[in-house]
């Protein structure tokens, strides 16, 4: 068995080797992340051939079976992939929704169809997906949504709005939750489904944040019509769904608290906090501010003790998916994310907190955007306080006051 | 590959076979008997007894010297369920520091004389380290003299673990060297009988039994220097770092056991006419302890997996013993102050359990070095 695995890391390290672009060996810039999608953009034309190589072996999603055009790779293969991948320091060959969240969920909930009309393309990075979840009036409580999906023979047509959808300016299609029954208590009427964002009536509008990027969005449905097989699972049980993909968000943006903890080795190439605070303060050896010192010190224990925790929850799991560990990850993760961004404005001083034009250089115009961005890592995909609401209801399985309240009334 | 974080199916039978151990025959009651009796000893000789026979005293022994070679992950697992129960015994003292010290820094001849008896549970042992008021294991002011054919120790000794009881003293002193230099330390094994040791108990605040002990002209033969010379500050941080990463785990499991009586507790106690677990602004103070707690496991795990995977560099084991120490240390801080406060009144009360575990959680804070030595020690070994 471990015969196998070690000619597979033969084998994986050797393609790598001849197939991975020099260029792709870089650190990367937000900019030059491939998105994939109709309208994919590519900042660099190694990108598309990294794409695409990645794809043939269905590398760009390690463990999707191969009749979905994934790799069909054990576990422990898919592990040698990724150490291979960070020996190398090689880019991710694509990023989507459609790998982090809907294909995990389509895998487990969708029919065989369903599965083979949208597992390769996200594969191949041909069509990009985006989630239609927040509405203006239903944040923490997004059970409460009030998209409406009627059906009209074979079709439903679709009508409200969406709020904080990410890159849906850029996206192909949309899983979206609507609606479909509106007498049953909240979480029994919602339907989890699927449609074209170039359909009639599908408009948006990019919303400019504290950070001065759009990559949020608002969604407008008007009487956009879709078929009524484009309803993933069961009819009114889209909660269920939406909960599970949730789990996936939560695990994949948790991934953002792995940027300061590279005492595992692998990971980003980007500056730590504490080679940053050395090169702006001037210090050799030891860091002069002993308060910055022990802040920093403190940062990288917890993150070291995040990514063991990260990968001790993978280690338990074997394989089972993510669970409600996926919300002490989501909400630890980014809280250390926020960390990291105040330290290294901390660290950089004034050099930190120019906006933009002369006197500053890209790297540091980007530290206070940067930090700005973090402070939505803690609102998206659910605050942390609905994480910490999760912990103690779903882990460690404290009382509801609501439903306490509820008996009694 | 990395050494995996999971425990295996030998190991969690160990853990399990611990927990039913200290639950029956060692349980909190036991803790609090030997306190208001003003114990002599301070632990429980019989239950030492069962402890041997367990097989606990050599978990963590080679084979080759009367062990049973279950690695430090054993010794560990067996640490955090005699954390969770608050259990006195000569574990930390005598297997986790004395045992190790020896394994370390002695030579073949003492390693062979010494461990087996350890194993057996015929030796009890004390490790005579801190001389100030915080941990600081460079600065040894203790001296030992060479002259005729061996050393004559002098110097004061505080804070030292089961002194009191102990049958040998490893006292470190310096042979040579700078006064606050790693160098030039030896690690001298000196019988607590002998012309010259002073020994006072001193009773702490968590019961666990400590001693202050000074050294005049004490005679030590050559041949109980352990290794025959002065250890390296190497083979001390070595040491060190096995017992800070023990202590770890034993602390995790009194972190774990306070948590489990605040849940609990947050679960049954009504006010308002519901239980209080019910309210936010305490589920998201449990919420927050629970990932504190978690990211303390993944850190002691990975600590003792890479004290057991010879592949591990001591750089790697003293970055991993420091980040769990200055952990646990806050975590245990955390845990036990909320457990006491998510009690209210009747955690103030002696009558009442939970407060055993704020004073257990202060002197294990204090002890091998507190939050703030080892986020210094961190920085230092990360090169900022």
């Amino acid at each position: 068995m471990n015969g196998e695995l070690e000619l597979f890391r033969t084998e994986t390290r050797d393609w790598l080797e001849s197939n991975c672009p020099d260029s792709m060996r870089t650190p990367m810039l937000p900019k030059e992340v491939v998105w994939g999608g109709r309208n994919a953009e590519y900042a660099n034309p190694d990108s598309e051939l990294w794409l695409e190589r990645m794809a043939a072996k269905g590398w760009t999603c390690p463990q999707w079976p191969g009749e979905y055009g994934g790799g069909g790779l054990s576990p422990a293969q898919a592990e040698v992939l990724a150490e291979e991948l960070a020996r190398i320091r090689a880019r991710p060959a694509l990023t989507s929704f459609g790998i982090s969240m809907l294909g995990p969920v389509l895998l487990e909930f969708g029919t065989h169809e369903q599965r083979l009309e949208h597992l390769p393309k996200i594969v191949r990075g041909e069509i990009r997906w985006c989630q239609g979840y927040s509405e203006p009036g239903s944040g923490s409580d997004l059970a409460s949504l009030n998209t409406r999906a009627e059906l009209q023979g074979d079709h439903y047509i679709i009508n409200g709005s969406k709020v904080w959808t990410s890159y849906a300016d850029k996206a192909d299609w949309i899983f979206c939750l609507v609606r479909t029954d509106f007498e049953a208590p909240k979480h029994q009427g919602i339907s989890f489904i699927l449609f074209d964002m170039a359909g009639a009536g599908v408009s948006t509008r990019p919303i400019m944040l504290i950070s001065g990027s759009s990559p949020f969005c608002e969604t407008f449905f008007d009487d956009v019509k879709v078929p009524a097989g484009n309803i993933v699972g069961r009819l009114n049980d889209g909660w269920t769904i939406a909960k599970r993909l949730l789990q996936h968000e939560r695990t994949m943006i948790s991934g953002f608290g792995l940027a300061g903890g590279q005492a595992e080795g692998g990971g980003a190439s980007e500056a730590t906090v504490e080679s940053t605070a050395k090169r702006y303060r001037g210090d050799t050896e030891k860091l002069s501010d002993p308060l910055l010192r022990d802040r920093i010190a403190q940062f990288k224990i917890d993150s070291e003790a995040f990514a063991l925790t990260s990968r001790r929850s993978a280690e338990e799991s074997a394989g089972g998916g993510p669970s409600h560990i996926s919300s002490l990850l989501k909400y630890y993760g980014c809280e250390l994310n926020k960390r990291r961004c105040e330290l290294l404005l901390e660290a950089a001083g004034n050099r930190s907190l120019g906006w933009e034009g002369e006197g500053f250089d890209a790297g540091e115009l980007s530290l206070a955007r940067e930090w700005l961005r973090s402070k939505a890592n803690s609102i998206e995909g659910g605050t942390a306080e609905i994480q910490l609401n999760v912990i103690a209801r779903r882990v460690l399985d404290l009382p509801d006051l609501t439903g306490i309240l509820r008996g009694k009334r | 590959m990395s050494v995996s974080l999971r425990l295996n199916e030998e190991q969690q039978l160990l853990r399990e076979s611990a927990r039913g151990f200290c639950r029956e025959q060692a349980p909190l009651s036991l803790h609090r008997k030997l306190r208001d009796s003003r114990d002599a000893d301070g632990f429980d000789r019989g239950l030492w007894r069962q402890m041997v026979e367990l097989g606990w005293t050599g978990m963590a022994i080679p084979e080759a010297y009367g062990g049973y070679g279950f690695g430090h992950t054993g010794l560990g697992l067996v640490l955090e369920e005699t954390g969770r129960t608050l259990v006195d015994s000569p574990l930390i003292a005598t297997v986790l520091l004395g045992a190790n010290a020896i394994l370390e820094s002695g030579s073949e001849a003492q390693k062979e004389e010494l461990l087996p008896r350890i194993a057996a549970g015929e030796l009890l042992l004390a490790f005579a380290l801190d001389e100030h008021i915080v941990h600081d294991p460079a600065r040894v002011d203790s001296t030992a003299t060479q002259g005729n054919g061996g050393y004559t120790l002098n110097g004061g000794k505080t804070f030292v673990l089961d002194g009191h009881v102990a049958d040998r003293i490893i006292v470190i002193a310096r042979i040579d060297g700078e006064s606050d230099g790693a160098d030039g330390l030896g690690l001298f094994l000196v019988d607590a009988a002998a012309q010259g040791v002073e020994i006072t108990r001193t009773i702490m605040v968590d019961g666990r039994n400590c001693a202050n002990i000074v050294l005049n002209n004490v005679a030590v033969d050559a041949d109980n220097l352990l290794g025959g010379s002065a250890t390296t500050p190497e083979a001390l941080d070595r040491i060190l770092d096995i017992a800070r990463i023990g202590l770890s785990a034993e602390m995790l499991g009194s972190i774990e056991e306070v948590f489990e009586r605040t849940l609990d507790y947050l679960r049954q106690r009504e006010q308002f006419g519901v239980p209080i677990g019910a309210f936010q602004a305490l589920q998201h103070r449990a919420a927050e302890m629970y990932n504190e707690i978690e990211l303390s496991k993944s850190l002691v795990r990975a600590a003792l997996a890479a004290l057991d995977d010879p592949a591990s560099s001591s750089a790697r084991i003293a970055r991993l013993a420091s980040a769990a120490k200055a952990k646990l240390s806050e975590a245990f801080f955390l845990v036990s102050n909320e457990g006491v406060q998510m009690h209210g009144g009747i955690g103030m009360t002696d009558e009442f359990d939970i407060g055993f575990f704020l004073k257990r959680a202060r002197v294990a804070q204090q002890f091998l070095g507190d939050a703030g030595f080892h986020r210094d020690r961190y920085a230092t070994l990360h090169s900022f």
